[in-house]
């Protein structure tokens, strides 16, 4: 029985999910016995987790603040332990360029990308390069703020003409942006978690879009839209691929506890890696939870493993 | 990134143990329930843009997104008192249930107000009164529609009929707006276009006065042409008028109801914009076989509307002083739309048009294409500011380049600070565009003069309809 604080809601564009992923761990951790201790993020945080001394804390967060290293660090400083990954895995995973540049040192698979801040086009006249791009990637081309959590900001550039328009909605999340190709594919997501034999991949998620030719975060996020099956019925060895590549990916960033892993599987049956999550949603709606119950782990328990391996880091 | 706020596919096999019963579990919560789920939910749509839109209630934001009106203008003295004379002469009145019609101590209210809104001869008969104007349009649909009939709406519509309208699974058809208001002699084409395909429209829901986003009125005109319409294809018309007595300049025009005499249109009023939104009163009038069936439904979804908050209003009418309050409105509403108009002219750059309502509670902005409102929300957020991204006022994904903005809610200097905040993202990215294409923005003239009206908007007015007009100005909110 621990005193837990639940990090949860905060400043973040993905305030509401979290707000949902916090209430739902909170169930589930009284249900487990534990007190709990829920803390919307925000200006008191410090102070709060000084005066609730919690014994640990299970960030509930998504995006910036919460997934991106900063909430780690202060807990890191304020010597509480916490769940999932630790601050440089946040940061690694978080940036998708810096994602992506560890990823193709490594030789992982992860389409072809181009990566600006904004002072390049402002400063360095980086618009000059855009046609060398474009031939270099090929139409249609993603374009994608590097450090927004949620899908909100991806843009499909069909044409040269598109591009600009397309940058410029980036770079309303974020002072960096990167241009990366298209990879035509089955979308999926391979969770991964800590168990007692080590980090170990769930069954593959594969999100099937009802309508074709959409690809913004309304798309992907509107009620009816996609359609989510797990395990995802993949031809021959892929799914067993997906689920290797996510577990290399999973430790490369080095993430710890949780997280989730997106691919595509092109249709020659080649997997790319587009990006890791390093805290996935745990709503009712969310993907990690619907894997673990494919393999078998109630949610309950899954929570129960993810505080587990927190108090288990804090006590190395 | 979390993949959320998309539902678990109902089809998946639910887990059922040998003896038929259902597993317990706690991941799967959504998906047990989801297999009850009614076929209309799944067109029940909800957003990654209404997350969005919740981060915006933040204290810190200035918040040129809501629809409020300021009710601090209300004085807590005569609250209190109109509340003692409730308590004093109809305590047990209003603590029981109304009739499911509404009281008649508020129809004779309504009455007046429709007077007042220039609606000769409305009968406390004809009137329902609903919880909220809101009711009135959720009614309509249930009396109304079944899945796969019509509705006409302009475009942009109001955000918050949408989700009544997708619950009765009804198919949305948009007709462009301009400074005039819904383009009705595209509306002629449009219908028969949809008898051709088979389709049933059902009724034309409307806002001719200071329309809720665009903040455009209906030319005479085009009202005289709507009900002669609805009148040749015996088409129910919902007019909803919210804001008609709010008018800080210009004469009014009169309402459909009054031009179709009451048996064509649906008349949607409501107390939210006069007096208060927190009372929930609002009403319709409509031909009597209509308002019969819209009663049993409301019979349905919540027997009355709140006895209490009818005789609230009733003591507030007794002291005869409700014109007085509205009129104040107007000039506090009036004042912050000059305001808002002024700093828009300040702020935003040349390539931006926005209208300039002569009533209401909004304005309609318009930016380069180029600049996504959804995603310049993003930005504007984080200077601490907000609106309400054009694409909620669409069903098709249009209005991309536009935003609402309310100008009643917020004080003046908030509405100044607030605007020269937007200005300033909207600044960057016109910049930022000018960068990567090369392409410079032009100067703004010296002295901000609001934009020219659009020349494909000055023949709108002409009758009678010409077959085959084309391009043109698409969008709601051109000019002026």
């Amino acid at each position: 029985m621990s005193r837990v604080a639940v990090l949860k809601g905060g400043r973040s564009l993905e305030r509401q999910v979290s707000l949902r992923s916090g209430a739902r761990v909170e169930d589930a951790l009284r249900r487990l016995g534990h007190e709990v201790v829920p803390i919307d993020v925000g200006g008191d945080l410090v102070e709060r987790l000084r005066a609730e001394a919690p014994d640990v804390a299970f960030v509930a967060l998504h995006g910036r603040d919460g997934e991106d290293g900063t909430v780690q660090e202060l807990l890191e400083l304020l010597d509480v332990p916490y769940t999932a990954s630790g601050v440089s895995a946040c940061i690694r995973c978080m940036d998708k360029v810096l994602a992506k540049h560890a990823m193709g040192d490594a030789g992982v698979p992860t389409p072809d990308f181009y990566a600006f801040n904004e002072t390049a086009f402002k400063e360095l006249g980086a618009a000059g390069a855009l046609p060398e791009i474009e031939a270099r990637l090929e139409f249609p081309i993603v374009v994608k703020p590097a450090g927004q959590g949620s899908a909100l900001g991806i843009k499909f550039a069909r044409t040269p003409a598109d591009v600009p328009a397309a940058l410029v909605s980036a770079f309303s999340y974020d002072t960096k942006v990167m241009l990366e190709r298209y990879v035509p594919g089955r979308d999926l997501a391979v969770s991964v978690v800590d168990l007692d034999e080590g980090p170990t991949p769930l069954p593959v998620v594969e999100a099937v879009p009802r309508e074709e030719d959409f690809y913004d975060f309304e798309a992907r996020y509107e009620i009816g839209r996609s359609d989510f099956v797990c395990p995802a019925l993949l031809p021959g060895d892929a799914a067993e691929r997906a689920q290797e590549l996510a577990l290399e990916v999973y430790r490369l960033l080095g993430c710890y506890g949780f997280g989730r892993v997106d691919l595509m599987l092109e249709d020659g049956g080649e997997l790319q890696v587009l990006e890791t999550n390093s805290i996935p949603g745990l709503t009712e709606t969310s993907l990690l939870p619907q894997a673990a119950e494919a393999a078998g782990i109630e949610f309950d328990e899954l929570i129960d493993r993810i505080l587990e391996t927190a108090l288990a880091r804090a006590a190395a | 990134m979390t993949l959320d706020d998309v539902p678990r596919n109902p089809g998946l096999p639910g887990e059922r143990s040998p003896m038929g019963q259902r597993r317990r579990s706690t991941s799967r919560d959504l998906e047990r329930y989801a297999s009850l789920f009614a076929e209309r939910t799944k067109v029940m749509k909800s957003s990654a843009m209404r997350d969005l839109m919740a981060i915006t209630e933040r204290d810190d934001v200035i918040s040129l997104a809501g629809g409020l009106p300021d009710t601090s203008t209300f004085p807590p003295d005569s609250y209190a008192a109109l509340m003692r004379t409730v308590a004093a002469d109809s305590c047990a009145r209003a603590l029981q249930y109304a009739p499911t019609e509404g009281l008649e101590v508020v129809k004779r209210c309504i009455v007046e107000v429709m007077t007042a809104e220039g609606i000769g001869g409305a009968d406390s008969e004809h009137l329902l009164v609903t919880t909220g104007g809101q009711q009135v349009i959720d009614l309509v649909c249930k009396t109304l529609i079944d899945p796969g009939d019509v509705i006409v709406a302009e475009a942009p519509t109001y955000p918050g009929a949408v989700p009544a309208f997708s619950a009765y699974q009804a198919e949305v058809v948009q007709v462009e707006t301009d400074r005039d208001g819904m383009r009705v002699e595209e509306l002629d084409e449009l219908l028969d276009r949809l008898e051709a395909a088979g389709k049933r429209p059902k009724f034309v829901y409307t806002i001719p006065n200071f329309q809720n986003p665009a903040g455009v009125t209906m030319s005479l005109p085009r009202r005289e042409r709507l009900v002669r319409i609805a009148h040749a294809r015996e088409l129910l018309v919902l007019e909803d008028n919210p804001y008609g007595l709010l008018r800080y300049e210009g004469d009014p025009h009169p309402t459909l109801r009054e031009l179709d005499g009451g048996e064509f249109v649906i008349y949607l009023g409501t107390f939210s914009k006069i007096l208060s939104p927190g009372i929930r009163l609002g009403w319709a009038e409509a031909p009597r076989p209509v308002l019969d069936k819209m009663n049993i439904g409301k019979q349905a979804a919540d027997l009355c509307s709140s006895a209490m908050t009818q005789h609230f209003v009733a003591a507030y009418f007794e002291e005869g002083r409700w014109q007085d309050y509205v009129r104040s409105l107007t000039e506090i509403y009036r004042r912050r739309r000059d305001t808002m108009l002024d700093a828009l002219a300040e702020h935003l750059p040349a390539e931006a048009r926005w209208t300039h309502p002569e009533g209401g509670l909004f304005i309609w902005a318009t930016l380069p294409d180029y600049i996504d409102t959804t995603d310049l929300l993003a930005r504007a957020l984080s200077e601490n500011v907000a609106f309400v991204p054009g694409r909620a006022a669409y069903l098709d994904g249009r209005g991309g380049s536009s935003m609402r903005l309310n100008f009643s809610g917020v004080d003046d200097d908030d509405i100044r600070e607030g605007v020269r905040r937007i200005g300033k993202v909207v600044r960057e990215q016109v910049g930022l565009y000018g960068t990567l294409t090369g392409v410079q923005p032009p100067q703004r003239p010296a002295e901000p003069t609001p934009a020219p009206p659009d020349p494909a908007l000055a023949d709108v007015l002409e009758l009678p309809r010409r077959r085959g007009r084309s391009g043109g100005a698409g969008r709601a909110g051109g000019g002026a």
